[in-house]
């Protein structure tokens, strides 16, 4: 059960928040002028990483915000937290 | 209670507690565990063992106990199995009886696998009861549960009352033993908020019973120095003390679960009807694990008679609770700890030897024991016991020089106990459920934890530290360091210790009689034996989980905590390998097993799970509503007059709602309020449909869709002014939609200006529909205009009753002319009454769920969730003129045209009727066009059915492959007696023309 400091709420319990899954995959501007797979690649595909791993965030019985993560999943460390639209701190 | 030899102040034996055990009544003192009780009485023998029903006895003093496993309280609701009678504290009138061993623990058939035990080798219920089939039900399984009889479960619900509760601290310390002591006071002296969990009822762990010469600290007897440190421990501020608390769970991030036995040590009597057990939620920003070490056994041939024992627990029966577990022992050991057992039995004048495999021993326990005239056999092993209910004598050889065989001659002895020793292995269960690795350290045999996290430690013997002096010095330096401590009162404590100088450890004792014949067990309480982790080795199984798998070894109640150590020692002395490369098995919570109470705490009943309920839901309860769960909601059904069923009923409504009025509490459905100066660009985005040109004032329909194209909810929204608007969703998709939208704004669309706030509970709902319905709003409005010109369809109006705001939305899921009133919650009650009493003339009649279906069915309204499955687009429901070709974009919208979705051939909506008109579909029955063409192929499914009052015939919706292309094809739906044959039709079978809405 990890304690996720919220970057508008500070630390919390696990339970408030759901996970939404990779982060800083950005919805095409222009879908229409997608092949099949371009937007497929954006629909569908995602990272299952053991290791280091960008994922979204959302406090959901809390303030309601999205947020970012990265998180080791070798070992759920949580290395950073930080606002949507906001650069990763870690590469 | 012969066995009662030593005065102790642990039992206070001027309390006498009676108990009964297998239906016989003794007696025990205040103090005593169930355990020591027995044993005090000479009873050893408590149980049958699983599979072989071998007798078995108390081999224990804590939570690792193999054996006696018990049911108590039997014949009551609060009736419990797998109770390890170790654990049990004494109370007056406790009863208890063995399990596994029908019909008596002296008697019974089971044993009869005893002596056809060469035909219950590992694996033997994959390999033997695998066919014919028909053997299942009468044979085999009847067979299984007979033998396999692990206890009762109790017949009716548990009265007693659990509870959960959280808690933060600074540090937390699991286990009240001499390090845990120590590390709890250096926390709470500096000024750090301290919890101490310990499992047993009185802290001090195996230290308190200590008391030889050989073990000093500070020139006292470890046991008396304890005493002390505890009196000061309790003194402490800053530390809570929670005994009786055994910790089931160690999570990341420093969160853990502890169990709390609250009144299970109390007589039945005295329980009040408070509280039986907590669980403990704790966050501590750091934890030291001080867990200790549980004794090993030896394995050698027919090691599992009562009256075997471990070592320090005799010891402990002993020192402890005064109770000598025999009075002629032998201790059978391969390191020092077990001299102490020894000395103390001998100083009480009780007859002891020891048989030791080592070659020698020089330190000053084993000169102490020497001195006492305690005789000594080295290099020995034992290669058999003797005794059926209890053990009456032993037979010892030499071993050779590198221990792999055995020398000379046999050698038989006479002993009523034997107690066993073979050597210490950490409980690093906690510190790898939290993440933590192992590191495997050669000298003694034993997996000692790697530090990995900066906010957790283990100190004392559950790391790997056995010798006293070790323990303190040790404990002392990690936990200063830990917790950035300069000094402590333990900086300068003098430990007087023995120290252990010469080991030896033999995973399997050799013997004389071939490996086949030995019974020599590891799982005792599996009973899994060295030949049958041998023979799944020669099998092939390689990884220890699998062997674990395979001979069951470790999957018993006890989770292998005496068993796994010997079974990887076995698995790597066969195969060649060294045991550090092996690996261990997963350690997984809970560590001893919880009840289910404790672990549902106050979540059963009503309070299982939240129940919403609309403001109108007492009228709906008094006027005879049968409700249905809707998530959460509790919605009317149907609301059955006199005897009516749910048939008769639905199809009276249905013709109310169409002949004149019906009115529906519509509270439940979601409702957004969106504002916003994008509020409309937005909507844009969001639904299929386009939104930019929609009035104020106006209601519009919304399909909303995943970004893979499939429906997703669907409701009506109003434009209530310039940049605000309400959105309703789908009663179960309230929650999600919102979430859902709430990401697109955060994440995708940051620059658009809209404001998302849930009101579902702020508004109640009230839907009345059916050709009188205007003539009851006029009647409700007097000052309003609902004629069609200044009302028309889909649109929306202020309005007030007696002061109070509503708005009015004329909108139609029934097809029927129909109006909402939205009111606030509070007077959602009053407003549905007064419709009541004004609808009376025209005898309006409340609906419930049921027949909402079935008219908008009637129609060919689809319900997302019902006709939908998430794999539908728009298209495929025939709804292709809500999708907008000339937005740009919106969610779903890309999807719409890949190659997957745009195929002829997907799942379509499609209307069936059945050529005999009275007979019903059943939703979900599937869909097949030729039953000759074999495999039988499905092209659909039926997704609603109902029988119409209105149309007088049955009509169903269903999804059907290409179903848009058959158009008044014959389809057949296949039942288990009958093939029933439909006609595919149009979707909407009433109203075509929509003339209704205007009626
Ligand atoms: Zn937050």
């Amino acid at each position: 059960m990890f304690l996720i400091n919220c970057p508008y709420c500070g630390e919390r319990d696990q339970s408030e928040f759901s996970c939404g899954g990779e982060a800083h995959i950005v919805r095409p501007k222009q879908p229409t002028e997608l092949s099949d797979d371009q937007w497929a690649e954006y629909l569908f595909m995602r990272k299952n990483i053991k290791g280091i791993q960008f994922e979204r965030w959302n406090h959901a019985h809390g303030c309601r915000k999205w947020f970012n993560m990265v998180r080791d999943t070798s070992n759920d460390k949580i290395h950073a937290v930080y606002k949507m639209g906001e650069k990763p701190p870690i590469e | 209670m012969k066995y009662r030899v030593n005065k102790t102040k642990h039992v206070d034996q001027t309390k006498t507690v009676s108990f009964h055990f297998d239906g016989k009544s003794y007696h025990g003192f205040d103090g005593d565990t169930l355990a020591s009780a027995l044993l005090s009485n000479g009873v050893h023998l408590v149980g049958r063992s699983f599979k072989y029903h071998r007798p078995r006895g108390i081999m224990s003093s804590g939570s690792e106990e193999p054996n006696a496993i018990c049911q108590i309280n039997e014949d009551t609701d609060l009736t419990e199995p797998n109770v390890r009678a170790t654990e049990i504290e004494l109370y007056e009138g406790l009863k208890a009886s063995s399990q596994n061993c029908w019909p008596s623990v002296n008697f019974d058939i089971g044993g009869i696998n005893n002596f056809i035990s060469p035909f219950i080798p590992a694996g033997f219920y994959y390999k033997t009861f695998m066919w014919p089939k028909s053997f299942w039900k009468k044979i085999y399984e009847p067979l299984i549960r007979m033998s396999a009889g692990l206890g009762k479960s109790p017949t009716k619900p548990d009265p007693e009352l659990y509870d959960h509760k959280h808690v933060h601290c600074d540090v937390l310390i699991i286990g009240g033993g001499i390090s845990g002591i120590i590390a709890s006071k250096i926390a709470a002296k500096n000024n750090l908020k301290t919890i101490l969990i310990e499992d047993k009822n009185i802290l001090g762990g195996s230290t308190i019973f200590q008391k030889n010469e050989n073990y000093k600290i500070n020139a006292k007897y470890s046991g008396e120095w304890i005493d002390e440190e505890i009196e000061e421990l309790k003194k402490l501020d800053n530390l809570t003390i929670k005994t009786r608390t055994s910790l089931a769970a160690y999570h990341s991030y420093n969160y853990l679960l502890a169990k709390q036995n609250i009144s299970d040590h109390l007589p039945l009597d005295k329980r009040n009807g408070d509280i039986r057990q907590r669980l403990w939620k704790i966050r501590a920003h750091k934890v030291i694990v001080a867990t200790g070490a549980i004794e090993r056994p030896l394995i050698f041939n027919n090691n599992d008679r009562p009256g075997i024992m471990l070592a320090n627990s005799v010891k402990k029966y002993l020192d402890f609770y005064g109770v000598s577990c025999g009075f002629n022992n032998v201790i059978f050991t391969n390191n020092d700890s077990a001299y102490e057992t020894a000395v103390s039995m001998r100083e009480k004048g009780i007859s002891v030897e020891i048989i030791d495999i080592r070659k020698k021993s020089n330190s000053k326990i084993v000169k102490n024991a020497e001195k006492l005239g305690i005789k000594i056999y080295w290099n020995s092993t034992i290669v058999n016991t003797f005794g059926h209910r209890k053990i009456n004598s032993i037979e010892i050889m030499n071993l050779s020089e590198d221990g792999s065989n055995i020398v000379g001659d046999k050698n038989r002895m006479n002993c009523d106990c034997l107690a066993v020793s073979g050597g210490w292995t950490p409980m690093v269960h906690m510190h790898t459920q939290s993440g933590g690795k192992l590191d495997f350290r050669e000298n003694d045999q034993t997996f000692i934890p790697t530090e990995i996290d900066e906010n957790h430690i283990n100190v004392g013997s559950c790391n790997g530290d056995f010798e006293l002096e070790e323990i303190i010095n040790n404990t002392n330096k990690k936990v200063k360091n830990f917790l950035k401590v300069s000094e402590t009162e333990f900086d300068n404590t003098s430990v007087l210790n023995s120290k252990e100088l010469d080991k030896r450890n033999i995973w399997l004792l050799p013997n004389y009689i071939s490996e086949g014949k030995c019974k020599s067990f590891i799982d005792f309480q599996n009973d899994s034996t060295a030949k049958d982790i041998k023979l799944a080795l020669r099998e092939g199984f390689k990884s220890i989980e699998h062997v674990k798998r395979y001979t069951t070894t470790g999957m018993a109640t006890d989770q292998g905590k005496l068993s796994n150590m010997h079974a990887l020692g076995i698995i790597a002395d066969t195969a060649g390998v060294k045991m550090g490369t092996l690996g261990t098995t997963t350690f997984r919570p809970p560590f001893t097993p919880l009840t289910f109470g404790s672990i549902v705490g106050r979540s059963v009943g009503k309070f299982f799970d939240i129940i919403r309920k609309t403001s109108i839901h007492e009228w709906h309860s008094e006027n005879n509503a049968k409700f249905e769960n809707v998530g959460q909601w509790k919605r009317p059904w149907y609301y059955p007059i006199n005897n009516e069923g749910l048939h008769d009923a639905v199809q009276r409504e249905s013709k109310a709602a169409r002949d004149s009025a019906g009115i529906l509490d519509a509270s439940t459905l979601g409702k957004i309020d969106i504002q916003g100066t994008d509020a409309s660009e937005f909507l844009n985005r969001v639904y299929t449909n386009a939104w930019s040109k929609l009035g104020i004032g106006k209601c519009r329909y919304g399909l909303m869709l995943n970004e893979d194209g499939m429906v997703y909810d669907d409701g009506v929204t109003t434009r209530l002014g310039e940049n605000h608007y309400l959105m309703t969703t789908t009663t179960g998709g309230a929650a999600n939609v919102l979430s859902k939208l709430e990401d697109y704004l955060q994440t995708e669309w940051p620059e658009l200006d809209v404001y998302l706030t849930s009101v579902t509970d702020h508004y109640s709902t009230v839907s009345i529909c059916g050709p009188n319905s205007k003539k009851i709003l006029t009647k409700i409005f007097p000052d309003k205009d609902f004629s069609d010109e200044a009302f028309p369809h889909m649109s929306y109006q202020n309005a007030k009753i007696d002061e109070i705001n509503c708005r009015i939305m004329r909108i139609s899921f029934t097809g029927e002319l129909s109006y909402e009133i939205n009111i606030e919650s509070k007077y959602g009650k009053s407003l549905w009454e007064k419709c009541i009493e004004v609808g009376k003339e025209f005898k309006i009649t409340p609906y419930g769920t049921e027949t909402m279906h079935l008219l908008r069915a009637e129609k060919g309204f689809i319900i997302v969730g019902q006709d939908t499955d998430g794999t539908m687009t728009p298209i495929d429901l025939q709804m292709d003129w809500i999708v907008s070709k000339k937005k740009y974009d919106f969610i779903g919208k890309r999807s719409l045209y890949r190659s997957d979705t745009i195929r002829e051939d997907r799942k379509q909506l499609v209307g069936l009727l059945t050529d005999d008109p009275n007979e019903v579909l059943e939703e979900g029955a599937q869909i097949v066009s030729d039953m000759n063409k074999k495999p039988i192929e499905m092209i659909g499914h039926v997704t609603s059915s109902y029988f119409s009052p209105n149309l007088n015939k049955s009509i169903a919706l269903a999804v059907v492959k290409s179903g848009k292309k058959m158009h008044g094809q014959k389809l057949i739906v296949p039942m288990e007696n009958k093939s029933i044959n439909v006609i595919v039709s149009d979707t909407v079978f009433l109203d075509k023309e929509n003339k209704r809405i205007n009626a």
